[in-house]
């Protein structure tokens, strides 16, 4: 092992900075913006294993560098894939961000309606079971969805791109 | 023992190659389906073989001959190859049911070319999970299941999917941004993230430090068993899939996290300091799940929500660090897993039939399919834990262990988990009333000819209901094997000794590093 195992203090702070404002994004309503949050928090994760990784050497191959003077390879390895996993999975997710904008002209993290039904319920204080008489017995999950939440809708005119 | 390490990497590199052939193949379904059907085969057989095989003993395979814990191992112990034979068997269930709706619904094309890749990515992703020997392999499994698990659960992107995911893809990607910190930490502190030298070095370092890598790993693996004040992705999510990707994520994803804590709890972390802490966090699992699924009106939330509660089970026995208490949370993990993938799987068949999965819009089930209605109460009996059936004999045998225990906080974890099976049975039977006895409401499809159910998805609900019942046979048997594999996990020896056999490495070509020509130490 290398005898100076101080990180560096930049990568400290960059990493803070990075994580801070990730988690700020991710808490965000929009996918776009959770989207931008998830990499941020993502790269100062990467961050944190090169300073888990110890002082920066030389490259790491016998014969160029004398084995105590190499950088440890292993987490350079490991974040490699993470970022390798992070790119794919930050793919899916803008493809779906786009999906979304392509259904509801936002892309804005939806409420749950059974969520809100379920509450809904419980505010009026109706039992739990209810029966065929009961007022929105007809009305489909489907159904409102078209009345779904939508914060950003005021406004905003224009067609739904299909 | 050492002839049979071949055997190890089938589980993951067979539905691998399988995934990239089926792919090729996205013409022709008819291929697709036998690649499919034959992989997953070949993988459940395998996972039988070993089954037998590592009761004398873990295998070890160092992947490309380096030895751990350099190189990177698989390792199939009594707990990986039981998972691992569970999760196949469900798997492939899922599979014929999920292709026998493929053809009922005639579409030859429409479920879309993507479905058998991904599906056979899912259970290669599971398989890595739970042979990995080295905690950054584990996180590549997780991310393989999960990518795979995103890609299912948006299938079609129609507006309801794009909702459900977009929660589940987000809170995913957290889970493993946490895992990531953990193991970096984790590497920072002990320098390596072989699971066998993490277990022997974890002892040495600073207790605070060690502690919280304890509670990084819960932290990411709690969410993805969706253990209580990490669960709210879970009922949101699921239930707009299709019914075979719900049943198969229902019985295998969450159970992916509690082996994971299984096996990081025992190896890495013995002395239980967390244990209190796991067992209040089981007991809110418990409760605040089932409370949830009372509340429910529609079947698949409800068994989502209790989905979630009887994860709490599974953490209680883990967090009662006792022999007993791990084999009965083992024997109950394999019982979870069938029972709930049944369910689920008869759920989609109740929509099927019924047109919805709304307790509202449901009615006279029992008298219209008779064969639906035994269907859902075997295996709801079962999942409510009614005797003799296996879930009755792992919640006993969890409530013994908790007895042994003593303590107070184990004595309400008891209370708890009898509460919980109570209105469980509430809950599945409340849903038993609405659906199949009360008087169908008008507009409840009743041509008979039309909704007949295909033989396929029946047979293959039925085989994993009849498969849930046989564990009740073999509950002796069952029983001995979970028994083995709590005392060798909390002997922890076994695990390393089939991993670093002189202590210090494994078999396998040692890492070039050292006095080679050139080198100047």
């Amino acid at each position: 092992m290398t005898p100076d195992m101080r990180p560096s203090i930049a990568l400290v702070v960059v990493i803070a900075v990075l994580v801070t404002v990730g988690v700020y994004l991710v808490l965000e309503r929009s996918l776009s913006r959770v989207l931008i949050g998830l990499i941020l928090t993502g790269n100062g994760v990467n961050l944190l294993f090169l300073v888990a990784g110890g002082a920066a050497g030389g490259p790491p191959i016998v014969g160029t560098t004398p084995i105590g003077r190499m950088s440890d390879p292993l987490p350079q390895a490991m974040v490699l894939t993470a970022i390798v996993i992070t790119l794919g999975l930050t793919a899916f997710l803008l493809a779906m961000a786009y999906r979304s904008w392509q259904l509801n002209e936002h892309d804005e993290v939806q409420d749950d309606l059974e969520d809100r039904r379920v509450a809904r319920r419980a505010a009026a204080d109706q039992p739990s079971f209810t029966d065929a008489d009961t007022e929105d017995a007809d009305a489909t999950l489907d159904d409102e969805a078209a009345a779904v939440h939508d914060e950003t809708a005021e406004g905003r005119t224009g067609e739904v791109p299909r | 023992m050492t002839s049979m390490t071949w055997l190890v990497p089938l589980p993951v590199v067979l539905p691998l190659f399988g995934a990239g052939l089926a792919l090729a193949l996205y013409r022709s379904p008819r291929a697709q389906r036998a690649i499919s059907v034959v992989t997953l085969t070949l993988v459940l057989a395998a996972s039988a073989t070993m089954l037998a095989v590592v009761d004398r003993g873990p295998l070890v395979l160092s992947i490309g001959g380096w030895a751990p814990p350099i190189g990177i191992d698989l390792v199939a112990d009594r707990l990986s190859v039981l998972m691992l034979s569970v999760s196949s068997a469900v798997t492939l269930c899922v599979l014929l049911y999920s292709l026998a709706q493929g053809e009922a619904d005639g579409d030859e094309e429409a479920p879309v070319a993507i479905y058998h890749p991904t599906y056979l990515v899912l259970a290669a992703g599971v398989a890595d999970a739970f042979l990995s020997g080295d905690l950054f392999n584990l996180y590549v499994g997780f991310e393989i299941l999960l990518a795979a698990s995103f890609v299912l659960l948006t299938l079609g992107g129609t507006g309801a999917r794009i909702r459900a995911g977009t929660i589940y893809v987000v809170v995913a990607l957290l889970s493993s941004v946490l895992f990531l910190v953990a193991l970096a930490l984790t590497y920072a502190a002990a320098g390596t993230v072989n699971l066998a030298q993490l277990a022997q070095r974890l002892p040495e370092i600073d207790p605070g430090v060690r502690l919280v890598l304890q509670i990084l790993l819960l932290l990411a693996f709690g969410i993805k068993a969706a253990i209580f004040p990490l669960s709210a992705w879970l009922p949101d999510s699921y239930p707009t899939a299709p019914a075979p990707v719900t049943a198969v994520f229902a019985g295998l994803l969450t159970k992916v996290g509690v082996y994971a804590i299984l096996r990081t709890q025992t190896l890495l972390f013995p002395g239980g300091r967390a244990d209190a802490v796991l067992m209040w966090a089981a007991l809110a699992t418990m409760l605040i799940g089932i409370l949830g699924a009372v509340a429910q009106n529609d079947i698949k939330r409800l068994l989502s929500f209790t989905l979630v509660s009887h994860i709490g089970f599974m953490l209680f026995g883990i967090a009662l660090s006792s022999e007993a208490g791990m084999a009965a949370a083992i024997f109950y993990v394999v019982h979870h897993i069938t029972v709930q993938t049944a369910l689920f799987l008869v759920v989609g068949l109740i929509e099927r039939r019924g047109g919805t999965t709304s307790l509202d819009r449901l009615g006279g089930l029992a008298k219209l399919s008779p064969v639906l209605a035994v269907l859902y109460f075997v295996p709801a009996m079962n999942l409510a834990g009614v005797p003799p059936l296996s879930g009755f004999l792992g919640k006993i045998g969890l409530i013994q262990a908790g007895v042994d225990r003593g303590t107070p906080l184990a004595y309400v974890l008891v209370g708890g988990s009898v509460l919980t099976s109570l209105l469980t049975l509430y809950a599945l039977i409340k849903a038993w009333n609405k659906a199949f006895w009360q008087t169908p409401p008008a507009g409840l499809p009743t041509d008979r000819h039309r909704t007949r159910l295909p033989f396929g998805m029946v047979g293959s609900a039925a085989a994993l209901v009849v498969l849930g019942l046989s564990l009740t046979v073999v509950a002796g048997p069952l029983y001995g094997y979970a028994d083995r594999t709590a005392v060798s996990l909390r002997a922890r020896t076994p695990y390393i000794d089939a991993v670093l056999p002189d202590g210090v490495r494994g078999l396998g070509r040692p890492a070039p590093v050292g006095p080679v020509a050139g080198a100047t130490p």
